[in-house]
């Protein structure tokens, strides 16, 4: 008999469900994701710290979990809000079920969730905190829930980024930082997913990666040919470190920031961000590529954005959001940086923005 | 670079009719185009031979032809016309295939008429296996390997480099006949023997089976800047091997990693782009399965490697789209069409949430589950078993939060006479020591149950998916359902069990047997612990964005998001899928009836099961539920709707229950039990003209003749009454659709047998005898608003009675009634409709007796004027519903009658919109409907015309004289004779005598005759060349079956007499006919109207003509 659980949100709604992965409970920041496929990846990418995360797709767990759709060394999201646990994953390259794999991580799942109900109070309310228990009564995690710290006042990069640098190498860490053949490139890990490792190296690259508290020296020092932001979770305003890096490398070395590598790089021309009522989270947002006019369905994980009133000049808007028109790209009229709002590593959602690399990469070696 | 002309005409091709593989889902295709061009400004224009569909109605385009399909007719259009451009991708293959036809013709050219949407090219490469393959090729797209092949030595070198298994599909034969799948060298050896001798070119393709490989599709959008989107992503539940349109679907994809979804997303980029077509695009995968459902794959360890396949490509609107369509709320057909005349994705708005744009892709947040409808009920001969030729006529979808819900509300939708998943068929004998081969587990329509038979018996899911090759994980879902069951069984119903089950997707009636209660102390447990479905909306992005679309489907959950809609209101029961005997018309009936509603005020709610439809198009009511058409779901609405604001229960909507065919009308009785209030006819009225046994003492009452017989509920019964009436007799089972197990008995022998297996009385399902007549059949469909009855036409039949209504050609007006007999029609039918307190439509079918033998339909009212009437006119039915014909009738004569009958309902009357009672006048129109089968897709069905319903749709030939008519309707039902050529005749001695005129007709015509032995003596005697055939296949070569698989002949006349021996020998011809696709005439009357407008040479001499430009040129003098 599976346990009962509640996943309580801040603004007094109670939903009443069953207990999966870890029977804890835990707090964050309550957003949906929309998309239908890759919950291994969204659980595991980083930007979901300090997050619980609802999967509006209700059936969550069908193909299992498998060692390769990581984007991290460990599941990332709080808490996981589902309809429905498949009891029995079905793939070949499946190694067990979600349940087993949250509960070894001691991350607490809840399912049975009316998770479309949810989502809409959610959109129209916007994301707020929340909890998943399944040990106090909800009148208790509501009250618990007000004393608890807010996402908004967390520095989480410094909790997710690594403390050493390493170097991707054969698919995996590595301690040896000795440059590999091809175009160096370091990348700032404010909460990095493995698929930007993976397509940096794929387009020959090699590949170091550095703290989010590496300094501008300290990456200057790695010779890099090309520097990249990486996305990560949180507010970046809180980010002043990482933001004074950005500024000190601007005009030294190629810089892609990707979502919150792109808002640090908008902050460090001091343009501002501002938090989203509840964000972009899923895969299939259409960006329009201002300067082809074409449009790219993007993967996109993010609560905070660029206001585009405020860059500056010589910093423009390369990419917009089609469905409500919010920046989704910056490049600048001289300088060789650009800034993705959305994921061209894609993992989950469509492969379609994968080019933005080689954009960067021919960035690197024509110098605009 | 040349600048093309700026579009503003289009030319829009239909599918024409209804047949297996290409259903109402382009009639929702094409209305939705032509609204969508016209938003656009762009003038369109239709052209479509089918009458039954709402694209053809006044006003969806700008101008409508309702003509036939063929290149003659449309470079007559166009060079009426003169459209820049024309919209090939919305009329199915038949539409693709138009247009190819139309610029090979030259046609496009010579009128300067661009193809928009798909270049020509592109049609081309889709279409030709060589040239798709060779692209893919170049696109380093992975396709199954395969070789032509003319001897089994070609076949095992072709072996040797592709390897085990094999399919062989031999060329040029329909359905895969003569094919098979090979695993070993012997039977390689022996399945290509079998192919090449089944291949009138001796040729098979050797093909890599990709058994049990998962199957997937993609729906892919690409616009002319090269924006490309996938709207759905469809995972079969049957793997490779079965006709997708034969397959169980889910949407979205259940089984794939985000890494297998996004490899296959993009390689469908890559084909489309590559493909260059602009608009809607339908890819077809293989993608590897599970190592439980196919071992094979996986010995030594490997994967498979290509993990995929690409299989099939349709660069047009299809099936697939509409369903995809549906499933997401995403509008491909409309959005195609824009794109189709140059706007971009970026250009055209999100229709359903009004903010958003065209260019994103739908996030979906629940499962839909398809399943097709099969017409294997009709067709208790017809070989089950499914593959790469598709069977089902029609298919529903479900939409629920899981799979185990969705698949069961898709099992309730298909109204299989409350066939749930608890069904066993006692055919299979399954005892306690049940073994796997008493289920039929290879792919046919009743694998599901079989499977829940296994999975009950304890059977596992790795067995079972190793038999099935079905992923493990839908058979998990199964598995789910039937532990489920088990604890119904066995535990006490409690609250928490009772909302574990409804959330499965458990019906008040399966709880109910399991439970040990009856369905309504389910419900009333339901009531009592509050619990009831909500509705969820379908809004394309899983609630990110407020949705503007009133589309919603039942759930067992939280949150309601559908508050009963404000003001009047009524709730109109489609018909859900289609099937024979109930197709598009009905759907076409409640579409009027929800637009009809909104003119007068009242809010219209569809509720419906088809995803083929436009009814079920979200913006064709107020209100869309997409849930099955049964009394639970149907109460749940209704209660929805008549909730009050604090969420007591209130008054619930009226509904309409006269335009959903049998489906709805059935529903009125237990509508009217539970006290819902019915629009229309009331219950009772129904139920009189429903009931046999009522309908005869009605008819009694007022005197009206009908034909001798009585209702009876044994065998002895039975017997007796067709004795006190005398043989031939017709026999049915009462409450019937399509003639649905109606039979011509001609003796007790027969009658036993009848009544024993085929309906099996004595199951409180009472039967009917009437004597058998064999006179001119007329039918009549009327309004009325219980004052006065307005008879919009008389249609007759060119068949005598004895052929099934819905599978006769049908005339209008009646050209061979005399006046005498037309005034006894409209008097019994006003008589009618008044004495049973009809309000809206009435269906009324009538035989007439007596008269000369055969009238011409040409001539009769010219040579006859004053006939007087020597007949006399029997009642044989009524229904009290829109009928087959409404849409027909409502073309020719321009009565919009489901809009008239609707406000009736709604209570304003005949007299105050403006319409008097009797007949409607003529204006001069002739309107021939002629059937058309899917005969040659359905191997081991009899072709021959009887009772029970075979058709699956319709055309229509419209002019101002009956030749013309006659020969456009027979040209659109490819029924029509070519101008010289040969046939076939064997004829029954019963009908000799009155053949000799056909003969003597077709030997005028120049037309060689084959004959067999007594009929080739019957046409000598006639002094007529006849060339004799053995009859017995066996008899030496060639013989009837040669004569016609060697294109001998060009059609074929062939009735049927008593002996049984005959009907199986005739089987063999009609069957020949069919997979040559040639006409094959089983009445007489057919044959004289086909070869009669041959003679007559007016297939030259009809006009093609807007369809309002008829009933404007009034009577020609």
């Amino acid at each position: 008999m599976p346990t009962d659980a509640y996943l309580v949100l801040e603004d007094g709604s109670v939903y009443q469900g069953e207990s999966f992965g870890a029977t804890a409970t835990a707090y964050g920041e309550v957003v949906f994701n929309t998309s239908m496929t890759g919950y291994q990846e969204i659980l595991t990418d980083p930007s979901y710290a300090g997050q619980i995360v609802v999967a509006t797709y209700p059936l969550i767990g069908n193909y299992g979990v498998n060692a390769t759709d990581v984007e991290s060394r460990r599941v990332q999201a709080a808490g996981y809000v589902v309809r429905q646990v498949a009891a029995y994953p079905s793939h070949v390259a499946s190694t067990g079920a979600i349940h087993d794999y949250l509960a070894a991580q001691g991350v607490p799942g809840i399912s049975q969730i009316d998770t479309r109900a949810v989502t809409r109070r959610l959109r129209s309310q916007g994301a707020m905190m929340g909890c998943i228990t399944t040990e106090m009564t909800p009148q208790e995690a509501l009250a618990r829930l007000a004393q608890a710290p807010r996402y908004v006042d967390l520095d989480h990069v410094s909790l997710v980024s690594t403390k050493e640098k390493y170097s991707w190498k054969n698919g995996a860490e590595s301690r040896d930082i000795s440059k590999n053949s091809g175009i160096m490139v370091a990348v700032t890990d404010c909460g990095l997913k493995l698929s930007i490792l993976r397509n940096l190296r794929r387009r020959g690259c090699s590949v170091t990666v550095v703290p989010a508290t590496a300094t501008t020296e300290e990456v200057l020092a790695l010779k890099p040919q090309g520097v990249v932001f990486s996305p990560g979770p949180g507010d970046p305003a809180m980010l002043s470190y990482a933001i004074r890096t950005v500024e000190g490398l601007i005009g030294k070395a190629p810089i892609m920031g990707i979502c919150l590598g792109h808002q640090l790089l908008a902050r460090a021309f001091g343009a501002s961000t501002y938090k989203l009522k509840f964000g972009h989270h899923g895969g299939n947002h259409p960006v329009q590529d201002l300067a082809t006019g074409k449009v790219y369905i993007t993967a996109q994980n993010h609560g905070f954005a660029v206001d585009a009133a405020t860059l500056p000049q010589g910093l423009e808007v390369s990419h917009l959001n089609l469905n409500d028109g919010t920046v989704e790209g910056i490049r600048h009229q001289r300088l060789p940086v650009m800034g993705i709002q959305f994921h061209s590593e894609a993992a989950p959602g469509p492969l379609d923005n994968e080019y933005l690399f080689d954009r960067f990469l021919s960035m690197i070696k024509e110098g605009v | 670079m040349t600048t093309t002309p700026p579009v503003t005409k289009v030319l829009i091709i239909g599918s024409g009719p209804i047949i297996i593989g290409q259903a109402a889902e382009f009639d929702y295709a094409g209305s939705q185009a032509c609204r969508s061009l016209r938003e656009e400004g762009i003038t369109t224009v239709l052209v479509n031979s089918n009458p039954a569909t709402i694209m053809t109605d006044q006003g969806i385009a700008d101008v409508v032809y309702i003509e036939p399909l063929t290149v003659e007719v449309l470079e007559r259009i166009i060079a009426q016309e003169r459209p820049q451009g024309i919209l090939p991708t919305l009329g199915g293959q038949t539409g693709l295939n138009l247009a190819v036809d139309l610029a090979d013709a030259g046609v496009l050219d010579k009128y300067n008429v661009r193809l928009l949407g798909t270049p020509l090219e592109t049609i081309r490469k889709a279409e030709d296996r060589e040239l798709f393959r060779q692209l893919l090729l170049t696109l380093g797209e992975p396709v199954p390997a395969s070789q032509t092949v003319k001897t089994v030595a070609e076949a095992r070198e072709a072996a040797l480099r592709i390897g085990f298994p094999l399919v062989v599909r031999p060329s040029f034969t329909l359905g895969g006949t003569g094919g098979g799948v090979a695993r070993t060298w012997g039977q390689l050896d022996q399945v290509v023997h079998d192919g090449l001798a089944a291949s009138p070119i001796q040729q098979v393709l050797v093909e890599e089976y990709l058994e049990g490989w998962k199957e997937l599709e993609y729906e892919v959008m690409r616009d002319g800047a090269d924006n490309c989107i996938t709207i759905c992503v469809m995972e079969n539940f049957d793997p490779m091997g079965v006709h997708t349109g034969d397959s169980i679907v889910t949407a979205p994809s259940q089984t794939l990693t985000d890494k297998e979804y996004q490899m296959l997303r993009s390689a469908s980029l890559r084909i489309i782009r590559a493909l260059g077509v602009e608009g809607g695009c339908n890819i077809q995968f293989a993608l590897a399965p599970h190592p439980w459902a196919a071992p094979h794959l996986y010995k030594g360890g490997n994967l498979p490697s290509p993990s995929y396949y690409v299989i099939e490509v349709n660069p047009r609107v299809s099936r697939s789209s509409a369903l995809a369509s549906k499933a997401t709320g995403y509008p491909i057909a409309r959005v195609a069409a824009k794109i189709a005349i140059g706007k971009r994705l970026d250009q055209i708005a999100n229709a359903v949430t009004g903010k958003t744009l065209a260019a994103f892709e739908p996030a979906i947040d629940y499962v839909v589950t398809k399943i097709p409808r099969w017409p294997f009920d009709k067709f208790p001969t017809a070989d089950r078993r499914l593959g790469v030729q598709m069977k089902a006529t029609g298919e529903v979808m479900a939409i629920d939060r899981v799979f185990e819900a969705s698949l069961q509300k898709a099992v309730r939708s298909l109204e299989l006479g409350g066939r749930s998943l608890l069904w066993e068929d006692p055919k299979w004998n399954l005892g306690e020591e049940a073994s796997l081969d008493q289920l039929p587990l290879r792919a046919n329509d009743l694998r599901l149950w079989a499977l829940m038979a296994a999975l009950r018996r304890g059977f596992s899911i790795q067995e079972l998916s190793g038999r099935t090759g079905i992923d493990p994980w839908f058979l998990s879902g199964l598995q789910n359902i039937v532990d489920m069951e088990r604890r119904l069984l066995s535990e006490p119903l409690s609250p928490r069990l009772l909302r574990q089950a409804k959330r499965m997707g458990f019906s008040d009636e399966q709880v109910a047997t399991l439970a040990d209660r009856l369905p309504d102390q389910v419900r009333n447990l339901r009531k009592e612990w509050g619990l009831r479905p909500v509705y969820k909306t379908v809004d394309t992005c899983a609630a990110e964005f407020e949705a503007q679309t009133p589309y919603f489907y039942s759930a067992y959950e939280q949150e309601n998001e559908a508050p009963p809609l404000p003001g009047p209101k009524a709730v109109v029961i489609g018909s859900g899928p289609i099937r024979i005997g109930q197709g598009i018309e009905f759907d076409y009936c409640s579409v009027h009836a929800a637009w009809a509603l909104q003119e007068e005020g009242t809010a219209s709610i569809i509720v419906n099961s088809n995803p083929e439809t436009v009814s079920t198009d979200f913006d064709t009511s107020n209100r869309l539920y997409f849930e099955p058409l049964d009394d639970e779901s149907l109460l749940d609405i209704l209660e929805n709707e008549g909730m009050n604001a604090d969420g007591s229960p209130g008054q619930p909507p009226p509904s309409v229950v006269q335009f959903g065919g049998q489906t709805a009308i059935n529903l009125s009785q237990s509508l009217a039990r539970y006290g819902m209030p019915i629009m229309g006819s009331s219950a009772q009225a129904i139920d009189i003209a429903s009931d046999r046994h009522k309908f005869e003492d009605f008819l009694a009452r007022l005197g009206i003749p009908q034909p001798p017989g009585a209702t009876v509920t044994s065998v002895e019964e039975g017997l007796n009454v067709a004795q006190g009436i005398s043989y031939p007799v017709l026999v049915r089972p009462s409450y019937v659709l399509g003639g649905r197990a109606m039979e011509i008995v001609q003796n007790a022998t027969e009658l036993i047998h009848y009544l024993t297996s085929a309906v099996e009385v004595g199951h409180g399902k009472p039967v009917l005898i009437d004597k058998y007549m064999e006179g001119r059949e007329v039918e009549v469909d009327a309004i009325c608003d219980e004052e006065q009855v307005l008879i919009p036409g008389i249609m007759e039949h060119i068949e005598r009675a004895g052929v099934h209504s819905g599978d006769s050609m049908s005339i209008y007006p009646g050209l061979t009634l005399s006046e005498a007999e037309v005034k006894t029609l409209v008097e019994y039918a006003t008589r009618i409709s008044l004495g049973l307190g009809m309000k809206g439509l009435i269906n009324i079918q009538f035989i007439i007796m007596g008269g000369e033998k055969y009238r011409d339909p040409a001539t009769y009212r010219e040579s006859h004027p004053q006939q007087a009437g020597d007949s006399t006119v029997y009642v044989i039915e009524a229904n009290p519903r829109a009928s087959r014909t409404v849409p027909f009738l409502s073309k020719v004569t321009g009565v919009p009658m489901v809009r008239i009958a609707t406000k009736v309902v709604l209570g304003r009357s005949l007299k105050e919109q403006g319409y008097a009672g009797g007949l409607w006048p003529y204006n001069g129109v002739v309107g021939v409907k002629a059937p058309v089968f899917s005969m040659s897709k359905l191997a081991g069905v009899d072709t021959y015309l009887g009772p029970e319903m075979k058709s699956t749709g319709e055309v229509m030939g419209v002019d101002d004289s009956f030749r013309p008519a006659v020969a456009k309707a027979l040209l659109a039902s490819n029924l029509s004779l070519p101008k010289r050529g040969a046939v076939l005749v064997s004829i029954a001695d019963k009908d000799k005598p009155e053949s000799m005129l056909l003969m003597r007709a077709f030997a005028q015509a120049g037309y060689r005759l084959y004959a067999t032995e007594g009929t080739a003596a019957m046409i000598q005697a006639l002094g007529l060349e006849v060339t004799m055939t053995p009859r017995r296949l066996d008899e030496g070569h060639p013989n009837m079956v040669d004569v016609i698989n060697d294109g001998l002949v060009q059609a074929v006349v062939n009735t049927v007499g008593q002996a049984t021996a005959t009907l199986r020998d005739g089987f063999e011809i009609r069957r020949a006919a069919a997979e040559r696709r040639i006409p094959c005439f089983t009445s007489l009357d057919t044959a004289r109207a086909a070869v009669e407008s041959l003679l007559h040479g007016d297939g030259g001499a009809y006009q093609v003509l807007p369809s309002d430009a008829y009933l404007r040129m009034g009577r020609r003098t």
